[in-house]
């Protein structure tokens, strides 16, 4: 029981901190010292910093911080400046967007127009820093998986906030900024569209979902459990198998008939978190522009199941064609 | 066929937690063990009895089969086979087959001299089905709690469930759970890649190294938590979400019967706001 099982680093051995690797001429200079935290290095790296700030990185930076801003003082004008009410009531209040009066058209600052605002330079914000995920990557010389990976939820995003509510005609689609209130935006959505369980595309996002999850479960497991040949160092065990690689690969085939490779696991982790957010703004973007009610689709598609009668027949005023 | 070129040197005896050299054999690729003798048996009768309820109910349609707990006026209590007593036995030979296959994997750990982390891992898993199957139902008074066998039935046990709760998305476990997934998504989506990007530069450039993994989240966020403590970081994120689920879940009837929204009155009231 006393073995180390390899969950905590035990002793952190501590020499000379390093900048990293050197940057390509006609980068900036990275900024700050790089200190230790050692509670850090009982999971980690106890290393922080520095960071490179460049001008993509600046300017999202400033693009993001507005934005948070303007969110921030419009929740505080809904409470009539009372910073007392902005903290107790922070999980309920919401920078809004236009009511559906407005469409597409730009509305008053106070009925959506500080909302568009925000949008813009969040997405503004969003955009950059992927550009910096995707230049960073380059400058180093390493390939752009992480910055299409980030592509991928940024297409959510999109859906979310600018496609879906474009095509439906009006911002008022839109999520809300907010905590509560978009949670309330996620089941508002299911309702109206008749149960957004019966969408397949939502279902697969899901299936994504927790297939990401059971995948870092299963991959972080099997690395730690071989943490004592040196699994962690995959990318070494990649070019150059080592006992590791082929005790990780025999435990699943041996338990499930079946085994990923040392670099293979890590396309498995990469199509499965990026399909979560990829499948599920198909899922959104179909919502309300090609299909009303999934309920109903799914009951055409036969796939809704039917269950014995325990309580009166209730008729599905959609079915009636009465629309919400 | 079934062995990959260096598989041999590992097949060796021994590791076994039950049935000494019994059951120490290979079946293709797949490591049998007492506890893949078990499985087997518990999978196939739980899946006989799944095909036995779709024979009997109304539709051979995979999307909408379903397999129904007992009503919940049968409390506790076994119910007829037709009436849910079938689910009642698919729920034990579930349990039975997971947990076969949990300590099959120990047997598998201790065979190639590896810790136990995957097999905890799983006990997660099926401390949460547990917890949704058995935990939940016995608190509640009546299987009939429980969720169903079915495709789309499930889903339908999922949303009439938060529904009863009136909004499911203010139950706090539930919001942790939902960012514990979402955070383990992100997370993979970030190893994988990086993994990816260091050994797949690009045409004719050089494998990269862990320095520069280090490198390139440093320069982005200022922080790389590094190779070894990504996988205990994702590993905990996963476990996480797993285990705020099965909080979420068990608290929501047993312990709340309330809608979720009104569960945060207690912050709007505090004391501390009177001023």
């Amino acid at each position: 029981m006393a073995e180390y099982q390899n969950l905590f680093t035990s002793v952190q051995p501590v020499g000379p901190l390093h900048d990293g690797i050197e940057l390509p001429r006609g980068d900036d200079k990275r900024t700050g010292t790089p200190f230790l935290v050692h509670l850090l290095g009982r999971i980690g790296n106890a290393q922080i910093g520095p960071v490179y700030l460049g001008t993509l990185g600046v300017a999202s930076l400033v693009f993001g911080i507005a934005a948070f801003n303007i969110i921030g003082f419009n929740m505080l004008a809904s409470v009539d400046w009372n910073p007392i009410q902005l903290l107790r009531q922070l999980f309920w209040l919401a920078l809004e967007p236009p009511p559906p009066a407005y469409g597409l058209s730009i509305p008053p600052l106070a009925q959506g127009g500080w909302w568009l605002i925000v949008g813009f330079m969040l997405t503004v914000s969003i955009l950059l820093w992927w550009a910096r995920t995707y230049r960073r990557a380059r400058q180093l010389g390493l390939g752009t998986h992480v910055a299409w990976a980030f592509a991928a939820a940024i297409w959510l995003y999109l859906v979310c906030g600018f496609f879906r509510p474009v095509l439906m005609g009006s911002w008022s689609e839109a999520v809300p900024f907010g905590i509560f209130p978009h949670l309330d935006w996620v089941s508002a959505l299911s309702l109206r569209y008749g149960n957004l369980f019966y969408n397949p595309f939502h279902a697969l996002s899901i299936v994504f979902l927790y297939g990401s999850a059971l995948l870092f479960a299963m991959h972080g497991a099997t690395i730690l459990a071989v943490g004592r040949y040196g699994g962690e160092r995959e990318i070494e065990q990649i070019v150059d198998r080592g006992t590791a690689s082929e005790r990780a690969g025999l435990f699943w085939r041996w338990t499930m008939g079946f085994n990923a490779t040392m670099e293979s696991i890590h396309r498995w982790a990469w199509w499965f978190a990026v399909l979560c957010p990829l499948v599920g703004g198909i899922g959104i973007l179909l919502t309300g522009t090609v299909v009303d009610n999934w309920y109903l689709w799914s009951a055409k598609h036969h796939v809704v199941p039917a269950y014995p009668l325990v309580s009166p027949v209730v008729v599905d005023p959609a079915i009636l064609g009465v629309k919400p | 066929m079934s062995m990959l070129s260096f598989e041999r040197q590992y097949r060796v005896r021994g590791g076994t937690l039950f049935g000494g050299d019994l059951f120490d054999f290979w079946v293709g690729p797949f490591y049998v063990g007492f506890f893949g003798v078990t499985t087997l048996f518990f999978a196939l009768s739980g899946t006989m009895m799944i095909m036995w309820g779709a024979a009997m109910g109304p539709t051979w349609n995979p999307w909408q089969i379903n397999i129904a707990p007992p009503d919940i006026s049968y409390g506790l209590r076994f119910a007829p086979m037709m009436e849910g007593g079938l689910w009642q036995l698919i729920t034990v030979c579930a349990i039975g087959a997971f947990v076969s296959w949990a300590l099959r994997e120990v047997e598998i750990c201790r065979k190639l001299g590896m810790g136990l982390h995957v097999p905890v891992a799983f006990g997660m898993a099926i401390l949460a089905y547990v917890s949704l199957q058995v935990v939940r139902p016995v608190l509640m008074g009546a299987w009939g709690h429980a969720f169903p066998y079915g495709i789309y039935s499930h889903l339908d046990w999922v949303s009439n469930t938060a529904y009863q709760y009136l909004h499911f998305h203010y139950n706090p476990w539930h919001m942790i759970a939902v960012t514990f997934f979402f955070a383990a998504t992100l997370a993979l989506s970030m190893h994988g890649g990086l993994v990816l990007s260091a050994t797949n530069p690009g045409k004719g450039q050089v494998v990269k190294s862990p320095e520069h993994e280090d490198t390139f989240f440093r320069d982005l966020i200022g922080y790389s938590v590094g190779t070894l403590g990504i996988h205990r970081l994702g590993l905990f994120l996963a476990l996480a979400g797993v285990w705020f689920g099965i909080v979420c879940i068990v608290v929501s009837g047993p312990f709340w019967t309330g809608a979720w929204p009104e569960w945060w009155g207690w912050w709007l009231n505090m004391p501390i706001w009177r001023t």
